[in-house]
């Protein structure tokens, strides 16, 4: 391998920040994307909706979905909620209690029946948060999902604010996240969305957003005793396609009014932002930690060199003086004791000469005891002697 | 050494064994149940929750526990510790395996996993924040493969390869944190897009910052916990140098996640401030954020340390259980308990069986594999041919 530290950490480095940098951090900055220009949606207004369920009829139609399991004639199901599911793209639920035979419709004590399908968000949630860019804003209008790229993550249902995409959960070799289309493929030819053409009362209402949005604000400023003084969509999660009208606050309806105006790109752009910042400084500040300790590392190890070099010094000296001390002791001591030796041996001399002289002279007075006397002297003359022979063996081990 | 098996080794594991394939075998046939029907039938996902325990426990605890390989590996080659180097080994091996079985788990999860690697070689979508998730897990995964890969090296004796990832050592490491930091903050970020559906105590745009900083809390814990285990189950295993490190470990870390739960602490306090949350303390989501933050944060912090203070090792042991505990509350709270709090209760999540015995059969997996390495490979041992590096 002849690849140097340096390439390696260039290849890598590149590797990571190109795959983790987006392509460009627009959503990061202060410009607002009002939605492409002249798109599509569609006005539902639901004063005008009476349950009457063909809308959904029309969808599953047109979009070859599966049969429902309870026909669309039977008003029945508007007793529950429902939302969209696997195969259902919408739905309309009852707000309000059903109504009897004597309540005029439009009588304020009627019910409100509200459709609920994709919103068509100009920023959408989902495609925002597609690590395989499922899905699509086309500029007509409509958010289109291809199955094609879909990884089955799931994490568009969780992004979704309006709890629109569903998923086959029973199918397990080829599932894919279903939800309306705002029947895309149809405008592009020209024809009116299933739901839209199937309305009898219009209550649901194709045209350019900025139309709607116009005529949504014509019937309030007409109908203000009709009518919220609020187009749902205008401006929830950065506004949508599909716009509302209704005659009470929109939270009786099943329309959260907390979502806010942010559009969900805005929402992770901060995160999304933080990522270059952290795969350009952190490598910095790592290898200046690893550095500092290095040297820290490095400085000790000079110092405890430094130090353990100056005590050697010092010990060395300390024995050099000792071994000086000890071979001036040595030598006090050997010629102290060479002092007392010769002391010793002279004086032994001396005590042999004047025993010598004293036996020689008591001999001369009685010759028979001469030889115990001469016993009696030897050992006191060794006694004598042993203490000046031990120094001689210790400066031997010295 | 790596042949030798410890006389008690069957007596102690046979009961291991049969508890183990039991749950094997269990988990091939969910495995079957869940590639042959699909997610329907074996889960509790629904549309209004479309991610459950594989997402909250599997993925988000997952890669919070197996955080021990970064903080150590930092700890050790970057920040001059290198006291503690004997934690690094065990500490890479659980991360590894630990990222291994995360993205086993996610193969169960995501709908169509053969599309796994569609993002990178299909159409990324950058705008995402679970590509940079995928991104860095995919990558992190690589790292710590090539971190681990000198101990099978001395194993199977290929001494050439061992030194040039040796040489890469600190670059490894340095990459690591690069890329650990990121996915580790992203995957709270992840949620920063649903700010309708997360209860307003949990959602914060903090929520990277919190996940990152509590992935290094769960790291040191999960070092201090999983060091624990090894020193009653594999002391036999290990060399003087690992074995000396028995209580200085725990005092060296419990000391270290005593001051990131504080900090941590005063964060989360923060972010109340920040978004002005104080009323809704006094409702009962409320009490039971509470309870993390006074029970599984600031509680172990003080024990920590109580514990270093005293050099009570026993209590910084049952500590690091108790804050690795606390990350996984964190984790199910984000995730589960306080997203789609706005729902009714019928349109609530709670795993199936079949979801929590996927996971359980995952964990399994993971002790299997820790087993066979550290009873065959120089995990807990320095390998006696090769100089520590």
């Amino acid at each position: 391998m002849s690849i140097s530290r340096r390439k390696f950490l260039g290849w890598m480095s590149a590797a990571g920040t190109g795959a983790l940098l987006p392509k460009h951090l627009g959503a990061a900055t202060t410009v607002d994307f009002s939605g492409y220009p002249d798109s599509m949606g569609v006005l539902h207004d639901i004063v005008r909706c009476i349950g009457c369920r063909r809308c959904e009829a029309a969808c599953n139609a047109v979009n070859e979905l599966p049969a429902p399991a309870e026909p669309f004639d039977d008003l029945k199901v508007l007793e529950r909620k429902r939302r969209s599911s696997a195969g259902v793209y919408t739905v309309v639920n009852r707000y309000g209690a059903p109504p009897t035979a004597d309540s005029a419709p439009l009588s304020g004590a009627s019910p409100a029946y509200v459709k609920k399908q994709c919103n068509h968000c100009l920023e959408p949630a989902c495609a925002s948060a597609c690590f395989v860019k499922a899905f699509t804003k086309t500029p007509e209008g409509a958010v289109i999902y291809d199955a094609k790229v879909c990884v089955g993550c799931r994490y568009c249902m969780i992004a979704c604010p309006f709890e629109i995409p569903a998923y086959e959960y029973d199918n397990p070799l080829t599932p894919e996240v279903t939800k309306c289309t705002m029947c895309h493929p149809r405008i592009v030819e020209g024809l009116l969305p299933g739901c839209v053409e199937a309305c009898p009362t219009e209550a649901l209402i194709y045209g350019k957003r900025e139309d709607l949005l116009a005529m949504a604000r014509r019937r309030i400023g007409k109908h203000p005793d009709q009518y919220v003084e609020h187009i749902y969509g205008e401006r929830e999660m950065g506004g949508t396609n599909w716009l509302y009208l209704a005659g009470e606050p929109f939270e009786n309806l099943g329309l959260r009014t907390d979502l806010g105006t942010t559009s969900a790109p805005k929402l992770t752009s901060g995160a999304l932002g933080a990522v270059p910042i952290v795969v350009g400084l952190w490598p910095v500040l790592l290898t200046g930690v690893y550095a500092m300790n290095k040297r820290k590392e490095k400085l000790a190890a000079e110092a405890q060199a430094a130090a353990v070099a100056a005590a050697e010094s010092a010990a060395a000296q300390t024995l050099t003086e000792a071994k000086e001390k000890a071979a001036a002791d040595q030598k006090a001591a050997l010629e102290k004791l060479k002092g007392e030796h010769e002391k010793a041996v002279a004086e032994a001399v001396e005590k042999a000469v004047s025993d010598a002289l004293a036996e020689a002279a008591a001999k001369a007075d009685s010759p028979a005891d001469a030889a115990d006397g001469d016993g009696d002297a030897t050992p006191d003359g060794e006694t004598g002697a042993a203490p000046d022979v031990k120094p001689t063996s210790d400066e031997e081990d010295a | 050494m790596s042949e030798m098996v410890h006389p008690e080794d069957n007596k102690r594991f046979s009961r291991f064994n049969i508890v183990a394939g039991a749950i094997v075998v269990m988990g091939l046939i969910l495995t079957v149940l869940r590639f042959t029907k699909g997610l329907g039938p074996v889960s509790n996902l629904s549309d209004y929750n479309p991610w459950g325990i594989w997402i909250g426990f599997d993925l988000l605890v997952g890669v919070a526990l197996a955080a021990g390989g970064y903080v150590t590996s930092a700890a050790v080659y970057l920040f001059g510790m290198k006291r503690y180097h004997a934690a690094v080994r065990p500490a890479i091996l659980t991360g590894f395996l630990g990222y291994a079985l995360v993205v086993l788990a996610l193969h169960y999860d995501v709908g169509r996993p053969w599309r796994l690697p569609y993002p990178f070689i299909v159409q990324p979508g950058t705008t995402s924040l679970l590509f940079e998730v995928g991104a860095c897990v995919a990558l992190y995964l690589t790292v710590l493969f090539i971190e681990f890969s000198p101990a099978p090296m001395e194993w199977l004796g290929l001494k050439k390869a061992r030194a040039i990832v040796v040489k890469l050592t600190i670059l490894l490491t340095i990459f690591g944190v690069v890329l650990s930091t990121l996915h580790q903050s992203s995957l709270g970020a992840l949620f920063l897009i649903a700010p309708s559906k997360l209860h307003p105590l949990w959602y914060s745009s903090y929520l990277p910052v919190y996940f990152f900083i509590t992935s290094v809390i769960a790291g040191l814990s999960m070092v201090i916990f999983e060091s624990t285990l090894s020193h009653q189950y594999f002391a036999h295993k290990m060399d003087a140098e690992h074995l000396a490190e028995k209580d200085t470990l725990p005092l060296g870390f419990g000391k270290a996640a005593a001051f990131v739960l504080a900090g941590y602490f005063m964060i989360k306090v923060v972010g109340i401030a920040a978004d002005n949350n104080w009323h809704y303390l006094a409702t009962g989501y409320g009490a039971w954020f509470l309870v993390e933050l006074l029970g599984f944060v600031a509680l172990p912090a003080f024990l920590y340390a109580v514990g270093v203070r005293e050099k009570n090792v026993r209590l910084i042991r049952w500590t690091a259980g108790l804050t690795v505990l606390g990350v996984v509350v964190n984790r199910f709270n984000v995730s589960m308990v306080a997203f789609n709090y706005h729902l009714p209760a019928a349109d609530r999540y709670f795993p199936s069986w079949m979801e929590i015995g996927i996971s359980v059969f995952i964990v399994t997996i993971g002790i299997i594999a820790y087993r066979f390495i550290v009873t065959r490979m120089p995990i807990l041992y320095a390998h006696p041919d090769y100089d520590a590096h």
